[in-house]
């Protein structure tokens, strides 16, 4: 476990000395934002469709930008052959992938932190239930990344990486998604943390199972 | 005296390719060995199996009475592994990557920064510690993955063309160090395609063709330089890999 | 690998006979339908008696992916990944099926072709996935390294399907209940008629069969073309 956090901690400082990924991930779940509301421009003004809008909006320009976030996660192990280093430590294989796990859900979650302010300016959209809001932000997260980690992990060496992760990602954070989704929509109108309760137990069991299964099979993802 | 690392009936294959075919190798504490032979003869595959990286297809290896299948990971903990790749990340500094190494070998915080400082000192970068290893020079790089090898005091050190990119100034700096590998009884075993400075580091040398020992003598049972390259040349066919054997010498 | 050319023949006759009569029985030997005011029902019911077979046969396609990639990580053998792909593949075309058989039932029954209901939706999502999985096979080289990658995503594709079932049905239902609903007529007869019974057992049985002959016949193609491969390494 403490390997782990040596992990995260090393990804971490390397990536907010540079901020490279970050930067861009922002910059292009901003954009996601942006799009959409220039597209929607004319519903803006009807708060009921606002509503139905913004919550899939929020999560389409979390899964993409972190998507494009992953598809660098374990591209910067393999130069300079730094995985195989990694390999050659006393280190559990499943450390590994709960360091990556760590390290990348933190750096989702600042650019989620930094893209929220966007959507309620363009949006015209007030947030209630802070606590709510984040709480359902962190577990659809922690889901997202728990797979995501380990189809990056799978596909980084395959050829045309940056196009399989998202193909095969997507299908498979459908079930986070959907629940994700449902939840904002209802925590934004007023809604109350019991309302949520079914969507938050299905995200919950959702990181626990592909965490558990993650870690398991983690492995055979990264052996020669 | 038991050796260090003993192998036994090592097959290792790639789908249908057979890498390496039927290995039986011992080392003893202390020795220094090279491993020679033509471009796909197995040497990297050797190497990454008895470094942990790789499970052999069938076949045991023990490294000081460990056996790597059971526990690769308190073997992992006595190996240290220079390749041509620098396992280094460009993101942090030169103290910053042999830190995080040393962390993930357990080291305590301590005796690590102590480690640390020796180390640089050793491959000449103290002056450089705290700039990002990405605005390095090749040279430079590869000294520091020296010492990123043996930031937790190997007992074994695999080299996989340790030789690749080092500038004058580098290669004695690594001379320097593995000689002073020595009084450690470090045991050291190297792939390379550098007969000449092969055989003045190396005790004991070996060649490798298609997956098999071939050759396997100490260095001082060897009359001259001149011996051994015959030998290598009567010992390998030439139109397998012609390219492999000219740029030896 | 697994069968003989003999056996496998067999196998197929056995499967075209009983498909054959599973076909006859959906068409000549099924009652009419009433719904519960006692009126005829037309007969795009009975596109059911394909639906839910073919449906079934498509989990079980990727339960098989899901355990030949178990097999294939713990003894890492080219049999499990040709057992693997050979289920994928003919899983993904059932689970088209369950897509094109289910719309058409929908358009006759409600109106649309496509309505976001639990089990279609997760059927489409299934789609996706297994798509995906013959996406990442091509695009890796080496065999054994395919084997190996494909075998992860094949069992954590397979985790996500219950889930994705889970998180639909939070979404939304409409899709009839398969027992003890009113929607296929109950005063006809419903699920509880003997005759309907057999005639889905029969078609569920049909559709196994023609799964098992396809994936042997697939498994059978796979080692040939390894064959063939042999044969021109070999010859140079």
């Amino acid at each position: 476990m403490l390997r782990s956090l040596h992990i995260a901690a090393k990804d971490l400082r390397t990536e907010f000395r540079t901020k490279q990924m970050l930067n861009s991930m922002v910059i292009f779940s901003v954009q996601v934002i942006v799009i959409f509301s220039i597209s929607f421009g004319d519903l803006l003004g009807q708060k009921d469709i606002v509503d139905r809008l913004a919550p899939g909006v929020l999560w389409i320009a979390f899964i993409f930008a972190g998507t494009l976030g992953l598809s660098r996660s374990f591209a910067s192990e393999i130069e300079n052959g730094c995985l195989e280093g990694l390999k050659l430590c006393p280190v559990d294989r499943g450390a590994i992938y709960t360091g990556k796990t760590i390290s990348n859900s933190l750096i989702m979650f600042a650019v989620e932190i930094l893209t929220v302010p966007v959507l309620i300016v363009l949006f015209n959209y007030n947030i209630q239930n802070v606590a709510g809001l984040a709480l359902i932000i962190i577990l659809g997260t922690l889901g997202f990344i728990t797979v995501g980690t380990l189809l990056s992990a799978l596909t980084v060496n395959t050829r045309t990486r940056e196009i399989m992760l998202p193909i095969l990602l997507l299908p498979l954070v459908i079930p986070v998604i959907i629940p994700a989704i449902m939840a904002t929509g209802k925590i934004m109108v007023e809604g109350d943390i019991s309302d949520i309760s079914s969507e938050l137990r299905l995200l919950i069991v959702y990181d626990l199972i592909f965490f558990a299964v993650g870690h398991l099979i983690f492995e055979y993802t990264i052996q020669d | 005296m038991d050796p260090i690392i003993s192998a036994r009936g090592i097959q290792r294959s790639f789908g249908k390719h057979k890498a390496l075919r039927n290995i039986d190798l011992e080392i003893k504490k202390g020795e220094s060995v090279a491993i020679f032979g033509p471009n796909g003869a197995g040497k990297t595959t050797l190497l990454k199996v008895l470094s942990t990286i790789i499970m052999p297809t069938k076949g045991n290896v023990i490294v000081n009475g460990i056996d790597l299948r059971r526990d690769s990971s308190s073997v992992r903990e006595l190996i240290g592994v220079i390749s041509h790749q620098t396992y280094l990340y460009d993101g942090l500094t030169a103290r910053e990557n042999l830190r995080f190494f040393g962390k993930m070998y357990g080291m305590e915080r301590s005796l690590l920064e102590e480690r640390i400082r020796e180390l640089l000192g050793h491959v000449g970068l103290l002056g450089r510690a705290d700039d990002r290893v990405g605005a390095f020079s090749r040279g430079m790089k590869q000294r520091l993955s020296i010492a990123r090898a043996l930031v937790h005091r190997p007992e074994v050190l695999f080299m996989d063309e340790p030789y690749t990119g080092l500038d004058q100034r580098s290669a004695k700096a690594f001379e320097n160090v593995l000689r002073a590998l020595d009084k450690d009884k470090v045991t050291k075993i190297m792939v390379s395609h550098n007969i000449e400075r092969a055989m003045q580091l190396c005790d004991r040398l070996i060649v490798m063709d298609r997956g098999e020992i071939v050759y396997d003598r100490m260095a001082k049972e060897i009359e001259g330089k001149e011996d051994f390259k015959l030998a290598y040349s009567s010992l390998i066919c030439m139109d397998t890999d012609a390219e492999g054997v000219s740029n030896l010498w | 690998m697994f069968l003989d050319s003999k056996k496998e023949k067999m196998i197929a006759a056995v499967t075209g006979v009983v498909m054959l009569l599973a076909i006859w029985m959906v068409f000549f030997y099924l009652p009419e339908m009433r719904s519960g005011s006692g009126e005829i029902l037309d007969s795009s019911f009975r596109i059911f008696y394909f639906h839910l077979p073919i449906a079934f046969t498509s989990y079980l396609a990727f339960f098989v992916v899901f355990i030949a990639s178990i097999c294939q990580l713990r003894r890492s053998s080219r049999k499990w990944d040709v057992v693997a792909l050979s289920a994928a593949e003919v899983g993904v075309v059932f689970a088209f099926l369950v897509l094109v058989t289910g719309s058409i039932w929908a358009k006759a029954t409600w109106g649309w072709y496509w309505i976001w209901e639990p089990r279609l939706t997760t059927s489409l999502v299934l789609l996706l996935v297994y798509l995906a999985y013959l996406m990442l096979r091509q695009a890796v080289e080496e065999p054994e390294s395919r084997a190996r990658i494909a075998a992860v995503f094949g069992i954590i594709g397979f985790v996500s399907v219950p889930l994705s079932f889970l998180s639909v049905r939070l979404w939304r239902s409409a899709h009839p209940l398969m027992f003890g609903g009113s929607t296929y007529g109950s005063s006809g007869g419903g699920l509880e008629g003997t005759s309907l019974q057999l005639t889905l057992l029969v078609n569920l049985i049909a559709f196994v069969l023609l799964f098992v002959t396809m994936v042997f016949y697939r498994i059978r193609n796979e080692e040939m073309k390894e064959e063939i491969d042999h044969m021109h390494i070999s010859r140079y």
